[in-house]
């Protein structure tokens, strides 16, 4: 969450003049105002990373494009959100993201909650132009609770964000580097066997179906991320 | 804050109390992580569970991102090396060079892959990304020693000269 | 340590010198040691004393002209011998006072005549280990010139003036660099020297470390004070152990003779370096990254704004520099700003230190002005292709960069010409290829390196960098089609255009500019399934075509 000014900016999305306190970011303007800007690695609640780039925008002025997650409001701005380009870009992400790992829909427990689905679905997104990379991952169930399966990760890191900085425990993180990144619990060791602490908040805030819960193989499995703004607002309360 | 101890060494071993002592110059903050593992590889030969533990311990890091950083250096290696280890210079100058048919006669002769060791244990066969010699392209390190303009033939002589020891 | 001791120890060390008639500088560079020059070196002083001669040897860092190396220069008769071996000692020991030794003489006039040195100027002169050398040739004295007699701001403006800019690639005006930094509000501000040499086919900052350690750490200071921070950190490769060595010894004279530490100068500045060894990520030479990587954590950069120079290194003012800027500091503060910026061309100003590679006759290390023709210094500096082979591209700015072609090479060298034709300065490798490079082959080499060293944090470069090195292996391999090379351009402008730091930015530049002057190749290498340099092997892909 960025820190809130007192002063107010006007500014101007979508061709829609909206009004904004200074220190807010162009996604929160743009949610407050009904404008969608899609998202996969941000979760309202978490700290921003700006690593899934689906939410690149155009400012006027300038050629680069600019993550909203992590952009501030200026007085004046003028940004567009769903430009041909911009669009053009966001199905090429998320086709990288469907060819990278092993994702299939219909037998996925997240099937129908999946945020990468929906996403696929909201830009049209058809067929997949490049070569499935078909990777070998796999599937740790070794927690009595929950089952991660790496085959269905998109390495966005919000259970790592959720571990450590809600839960405080830090048991997730990613190893190794590029294509080869991998989320682990400690020294890679099975999930089941680590310092995790059951909480399940990482199960709730993973957008595919790769972290899920065992108990609810079969049936719909919808998930309930919401819990954090309210869980940070009752802390900051205290 | 609760007082906080910092965990045993893991074992009679010397070289503990080094890596030890790296920690300590630096406080035990958490930003010595990577100095830490920088002295542990240098005296053990490679990171293994045990000693990752100890430092994350030791650091209050916890443990999944102590391991996610041994990974994602490439510097850094999980698997002990072989008693010796030839490193081939696969930087763009040695490519062009011809690097690749170095590291071809290098797999073909040891019959191992890169960033392998042989079964017994011997040698390690590694792939360097510039070592910054280039003008000597294309290069390879023996346990450490620099050789440039080399042959496949001189790879593969040298190989042969650690296998007769 | 005030100015006139440091005259004190520079006439001393002359003095202790004219006591010679000659001196004997063997180069210590990496090239040359790998060649044992330290075995040369010892069987000169052995020949020396066995003849009775009155010279005094002296290792060095990089002369520059590697491929003939090991290297020895001989002073003041300036003679220089190359391909040196221990045999040759009693000779070169011999011909003091004497004729030079014929057949070991390098004469290569044009190599170095057009050549400019001010970040080399010490480089294969003084003995970089001994700070007495360096303060002979002027060291630290722009040091105790700034602390004494400028104010921070006047620093910054005299490097402003100068009209510097960054040597690690992107072309950063320093003095604006600094001035914010200076700006910053903060009590605590760091100044970190980015020695993470990535850039496979790349050795500047490698050589100047080894050969001139301390210019860097005069820099750093002189930075520091301009921008009001105690405490600096030096980013170096493990895998320059000898760099990480010397800069060791440096940094510990350096504390001794009070030109680092507290107080120095008899001021009340403040200032020291630490030393934090990389661990092989070409990412961590991306500013956020290399923070990270200094913190401890993974070398994972993260989006700016907020810039390190407000919020840098444990969040607080940071300035970094890479190695060649700062080691152009200590002459501009000496020199003048005039002096400097009446060097190079209009925009880009100064000299750019080249580790000139790959097939051209002069491998080494090479300073030239800006402006400076990319044929001048390929042609007349490198002489040329050697073996008869035809020149094909020269490759700048390594995985980040571009190759160009013979008909670019008479555009200067500068930020601005370089990155109008596709290409970029990048932090000064130079890559020269002949027609026995397969040009497809060459940007498949710069995807499988940005594709290994991304950091796996931002998804375009991630999976898109794996993405094209599996269609480009496919041409390479002749199983490549048309539409291949169609989802190619596509992912190029997605990669480039929706990558979080510079590396996914640039990791197309290598294919673009392939396609841009090569294109033809990658057309061969699919339709006719035929490789013109016999670089890929297509033979199965081609029989099918038969």
């Amino acid at each position: 969450m960025s820190e809130v000014g007192t002063e107010v900016k006007i500014l101007v999305i979508d061709e829609q003049e909206v009004s904004a306190h200074a220190g807010q970011t162009i996604l929160e303007v743009a949610r407050e105002n009904d404008i969608h800007i899609p998202t996969l690695c941000y979760l309202e609640g978490l700290s921003n990373v700006g690593a899934c780039r689906l939410c690149l925008v155009e400012i006027k002025g300038s050629s680069k494009l600019t993550p909203a997650c992590v952009t501030t409001v200026q007085e004046g701005m003028e940004v567009s959100t769903n430009s041909e380009r911009l669009t053009r870009h966001r199905r090429t992400i998320l086709e990288l993201l469907f060819a990278e790992r092993n994702h299939i829909c219909s037998v996925c427990v997240a099937n129908g909650h999946c945020e990468l689905q929906s996403l696929g679905q909201e830009l049209g997104l058809t067929h997949v132009r490049l070569p499935y990379r078909n990777p070998d991952l796999p599937v740790d169930a070794s927690h009595e609770r929950f089952t991660a399966d790496h085959n269905r990760c998109i390495l966005c890191t919000r259970c790592v964000r959720v571990c450590a900085e809600i839960e405080g425990a830090h048991v997730w993180d990613v190893m190794g580097r590029g294509v080869n990144c991998t989320i682990i619990t400690d020294l890679h060791e099975e999930w089941g066997k680590s310092t995790c602490t059951r909480c399940g908040k990482c199960v709730q805030v993973c957008p595919t179906g790769a972290l899920f819960d065992k108990s609810k193989i079969g049936s719909e499995h919808p998930k309930y991320p919401d819990f954090l703004p309210f869980l940070n607002m009752m802390r900051e309360a205290q | 804050m609760p007082v906080f101890t910092l965990p045993p060494l893991p074992s009679e071993d010397n070289r503990w109390k080094i890596v030890n002592g790296t920690m300590r110059k630096n406080g035990y903050a958490r930003h010595a992580l990577i100095e830490a593992l920088h002295t542990v590889q240098s005296s053990f030969g490679c990171l293994d569970d045990d000693a990752i533990r100890f430092v994350a311990q030791s650091l209050r890091v916890p443990l999944s991102q102590a391991y996610g950083v041994a990974t994602f250096y490439h510097y850094f290696t999980l698997k002990p090396p072989g008693k010796h280890t030839i490193t081939i210079c696969a930087g763009t100058a040695c490519y062009i060079k011809g690097s690749d048919k170095l590291i071809a006669a290098a797999e073909r002769k040891l019959g191992i892959k890169q960033g392998q060791t042989t079964a017994d244990g011997e040698i390690s066969l590694m792939i360097a990304r510039c070592v910054g010699a280039c003008s000597r392209a294309p290069v390879m390190l023996c346990d450490g020693e620099l050789s440039g303009q080399m042959s496949a033939e001189q790879v593969q002589a040298q190989l042969e000269r650690w296998a007769v020891e | 340590m005030t100015i006139e001791e440091l005259d004190q120890i520079a006439a001393s060390a002359r003095s202790e010198r004219e006591k010679f008639e000659h001196e004997i500088n063997v180069c210590h560079g990496t090239g040359c040691l790998s060649q044992h020059s330290d075995r040369v070196k010892e069987s000169i002083a052995q020949a020396l004393q066995a003849l009775g001669k009155n010279a005094y040897v002296r290792r060095t860092g990089c002369m520059g002209l590697c491929a003939a190396g090991p290297l020895v220069l001989v002073d003041p008769e300036g003679s220089l011998y190359q391909h040196v071996n221990p045999s040759h000692a009693e000779k070169i020991a011999a011909s003091l006072d004497d004729k030079p030794v014929e057949e070991l003489q390098c004469n290569l006039r044009e190599h170095f005549d057009q050549q400019v040195h001010i970040v080399l100027e010490n480089s294969g002169r003084i003995d970089p280990e001994r700070v007495e050398d360096y303060i002979a040739s002027d060291g630290y004295r722009a040091l105790l010139m700034a602390l004494n007699d400028m104010t921070p701001q006047g620093v910054v403006r005299q490097i402003t003036e100068s009209g510097l800019r960054g040597r690690g690639g992107g072309g950063y005006p320093t003095g604006l660099k600094w001035g914010t930094v200076a700006k910053a509000k903060g009590d605590v501000k760091y100044v970190i020297c980015n020695g993470d040499e990535g850039d496979p086919g790349a050795f500047m900052d490698r050589s100047v470390l080894e050969s001139d350690p301390h210019r860097v750490l005069e820099g750093m200071a002189i930075a520091a004070y301009a921008v009001g921070a105690s405490k600096g950190y030096i980013y170096v490769r493990a895998e320059y152990p000898l760099a990480v060595s010397r800069l060791t010894s440096c940094l510990r004279d350096a504390r001794r003779h009070g030109l680092l530490g507290n107080n120095i100068g008899n001021t009340h500045f403040n200032f020291d370096v630490e030393i934090r060894l990389g661990a092989g990520a070409f990412v961590c030479g991306e500013e956020t990254a290399l923070i990270a990587s200094i913190e401890g954590r993974r070398g994972t950069p993260r989006p700016r704004p907020p810039y390190p120079a407000s919020s840098g290194l444990w969040g607080k003012p940071t300035l970094i520099n890479n190695v060649e800027t700062f080691a152009n500091i200590a002459p501009i503060i000496r020199k003048g700003s005039r002096w400097f910026a009446g060097i190079g061309s209009a925009r880009s100003k100064g000299t750019k230190v080249f580790a000139l590679t790959g097939k051209i006759t002069n491998t080494g290390l090479v300073e030239v002005p800006m402006g400076i023709k990319l044929r001048e210094i390929i042609e007349v500096i490198g002489g040329g292709v050697p073996g008869g082979h035809k020149f094909k591209a020269v490759q700048t700015g390594g995985p980040s960069g571009g190759c160009l072609p013979e008909s670019m090479l008479d555009i200067g060298v500068s930020y601005d010409a370089l990155q109008s034709v596709g290409s970029i300065m990048g932090s000064g490798g130079m890559i020269v290829m002949d027609d026995t490079s397969c040009m497809v082959n060459v940007a498949r080499f710069f995807m499988e390196f940005c594709m290994t060293e991304s950091c796996g944090k931002c998804v375009p470069c991630r999976a898109g960098t794996a993405q094209m090195h599996t269609l480009l292996t496919r041409i390479c391999t002749g199983a490549g089609t048309m539409d291949d090379l169609a989802l190619i351009e596509d992912l190029c402008s997605t990669v480039k255009e929706t990558s979080l730091c510079g590396l996914g930015q640039t990791a197309p530049n290598p294919v673009l500019s392939t396609l841009k002057y090569f294109r033809n190749e990658y057309i061969e290498h699919i339709v006719e399934k035929r490789c013109r340099a016999g670089v890929c092997n297509m033979e199965a892909a081609a029989e099918v075509l038969a």
